[in-house]
């Protein structure tokens, strides 16, 4: 109420952004420049105390996600936003995207299956509440569920994911209930664009419309994240990238929350089909393509981490970001289930873990020093099918999702994944597969893979995308350098020229998990 | 008259049964119920109906034109 109160005198919205924009001051990213870390590999020039808290969380370090799992749980079903990309009502078993779910949980049923995931699923570290409507819109629910978990399973990382609208009332609540990642999905700065994203906000017992209902929403998400870092509680900002809405203007996004202290960005494509009866899907509203979001996610790189490996998953996700387990835990089964939580057991399995993870990362130091000295202006791109673990351990046919990985002299860095499944309404037949599959990594100069078909790997290289198995089990990063490297070599000698890739499609429809 | 919520398109979201100043809402087989004898349409609370505003789906909060109009308790 007081941020509406306070924007009556403004004259125009343009001096509103202005204003919102320059906003200077924040704790956890203090200063003008980036700190390299977030989404990228190791800890590089992070304070000690925030690389322990996102080492091991899958959404808040991109290593971390090849490792180790989360879960959400639907606790929270009411919302106070109305959002042209989401309709909740939708609810396919097969389907991946926030905002939906199979079953809601009470917060004791939720408490139930954190334990029995947690007991299954060793490497899991972080319970999220992410819906399937607005935590903060269902506070009892959400901030009980905490506190039963915080109490059974005090090993297990908190978290939750907001639209922002009544952050500012509960920040005391989730520093009390020790939550200490929150994610805030902003779409915009500008009331004007906002009016296009949101038809309308509840807020204070009234239903605000049209560009009021954006500014106040807007006003009361960058102010709640302010409160929130002052505090010292890690931010991750969400945008949903809607071309021709707000693609250009999320650079001045990027800076608004940058300078308010929010840790990582995370930059989404916009998944919109009309059988997913949102309103951007139903009037056919595009999504962008794959190398629309990576241009976009290099600008705002310049400026704050940005998040590349988001997998958008449901509200009640279980399992590595690139899987979803979801479907073994079914309250039903839960309650049924004796769980016998073993906290020195999963201390174990994760030290386990912990000793890969070194492995790899000194795996890829002594393959990047082979790289050096080496001088190219080259950069390329390579998809990687992958069941987790930071290995090529997935056979080409089987592989529901491909890493994607940019190759350069300076190593090799992970910008995203495109998925792969059979799509659910048509499509069945294994050439339109295949040709979907290209047409995800149709930038890609190389495929990755621990085996691949004869008849694949045909098609693979008549469009232009070499198939390379002679790294299947081993390290991803530490075998794409040395692919990369022999690459340069063959240049160098004549044998291969460098051609330029197309753009690849970002795929929009629903999935089955069977594929 | 009281408001009606038209079970077939209610989601079962929760986010009016709080807000409702009578506590007239309440969970039936998955979705939401409003009592017709409690229901005061908010008058003499709120400016507008709770249900009918914070409800995500357009027109399932709706007068119930089978009840004579009811007026708030003062």
């Amino acid at each position: 109420m007081n941020a509406v109160a306070g924007r009556g005198r403004r004259t125009g919205v343009a001096e509103y952004i202005g204003e919102i924009a320059e906003h200077k001051g924040c704790r956890t990213s203090p200063g003008g420049t980036r700190t390299n870390c977030g989404s990228q590999a190791g800890q590089g020039d992070l304070p000690k105390t925030i690389w322990e808290k996102v080492k091991n969380h899958p959404c808040y370090s991109e290593e971390a996600h090849h490792h180790y799992a989360r879960m959400h749980v639907a606790v929270a079903p009411a919302c106070n936003v109305q959002c042209n990309y989401c309709n909740r009502k939708y609810d396919c078993a097969n389907e991946s995207r926030p905002g939906v779910v199979s079953e809601k949980l009470t917060p004791e049923q939720a408490v139930r299956k954190v334990l029995a995931v947690a007991t299954s699923i060793p490497q899991l570290t972080v319970l999220g509440i992410a819906g399937p409507g607005d935590p903060l819109a269902n506070p009892e629910k959400t901030f009980k569920t905490f506190e039963l978990v915080a109490k059974a399973a005090p090993d297990i990382k908190l978290c939750l994911s907001t639209n922002g609208l009544a952050l500012p009332d509960y920040v005391d609540s989730i520093a009390r209930a020790k939550v200490d990642h929150v994610t805030i999905t902003i779409n915009t700065i500008d009331p004007e664009i906002g009016a296009k994203i949101y038809p309308w906000i509840f807020f204070n017992h009234k239903r605000y419309t049209g560009i009021e209902a954006a500014k106040i929403l807007t006003d009361r998400q960058l102010q709640g994240l302010q409160m929130l870092t002052e505090r010292g509680i890690l931010c991750k900002v969400n945008s949903v990238m809607i071309p021709d809405i707000n693609d250009q203007h999320l650079v001045e996004v990027n800076k608004a929350v940058k300078s308010r202290g929010a840790f990582l960005h995370n930059i989404m494509p916009l998944i919109s089909a009309s059988e997913h009866g949102t309103v951007f899907g139903l009037n056919g509203q595009r999504g962008p393509t794959a190398q629309e979001l990576k241009a976009l996610q290099d600008a705002c790189e310049g400026e704050t981490n940005v998040m590349r490996h988001c997998r958008q998953c449901r509200a009640d996700a279980v399992g590595l970001l690139g899987e979803d387990r979801s479907a073994e835990f079914t309250t039903e089964g839960i309650m049924a289930m004796d769980v016998k939580y073993d906290a020195e057991m999963r201390r174990a399995h994760q030290a386990k873990v912990e000793d890969e993870r070194a492995a790899k990362v000194a795996a890829r130091e002594e393959e990047l020093a082979e790289l050096a000295g080496r001088k190219s202006e080259i950069t390329l791109l390579v998809a990687v099918a992958t069941k987790g673990s930071g290995l090529i351990n997935e056979h080409f046919g089987h592989a529901k999702e491909f890493q994607v990985y940019e190759l350069s002299t300076s190593g090799a860095k992970f910008v995203g994944h495109r998925r792969a499944d059979v799509y659910c309404q048509g499509g069945h037949g294994e050439e339109d597969r295949l040709s979907n599959i290209i047409g995800a990594i149709k930038d890609c100069h190389a495929v990755f893979v621990a085996k691949i078909g004869d008849c694949p790997k045909s098609n693979l290289i008549k469009a232009g995308i070499e198939p390379v198995d002679q790294y299947a089990h081993e390290l991803i990063e530490k075998s794409a350098i040395a692919w990369f490297r022999c690459y340069l070599d063959k240049l160098r000698t004549g044998e291969i020229l460098h051609v330029k890739r197309d753009d690849a499609a970002i795929r929009q429809k629903a999935l089955t998990s069977a594929a | 008259m009281p408001f009606k919520i038209i079970a077939s398109q209610c989601t079962g979201c929760s986010a009016c049964e709080p807000l409702c100043p009578n506590v007239a809402i309440y969970e039936k087989g998955g979705t939401f119920t409003i009592d017709p004898k409690k229901c005061t349409e908010c008058v003499g609370y709120f400016d507008e109906p709770q249900c009918v505003a914070v409800c995500p789906v357009d027109d399932t909060c709706v007068v119930d034109t089978s009840w004579p109009r009811r007026q708030a308790s003062a």
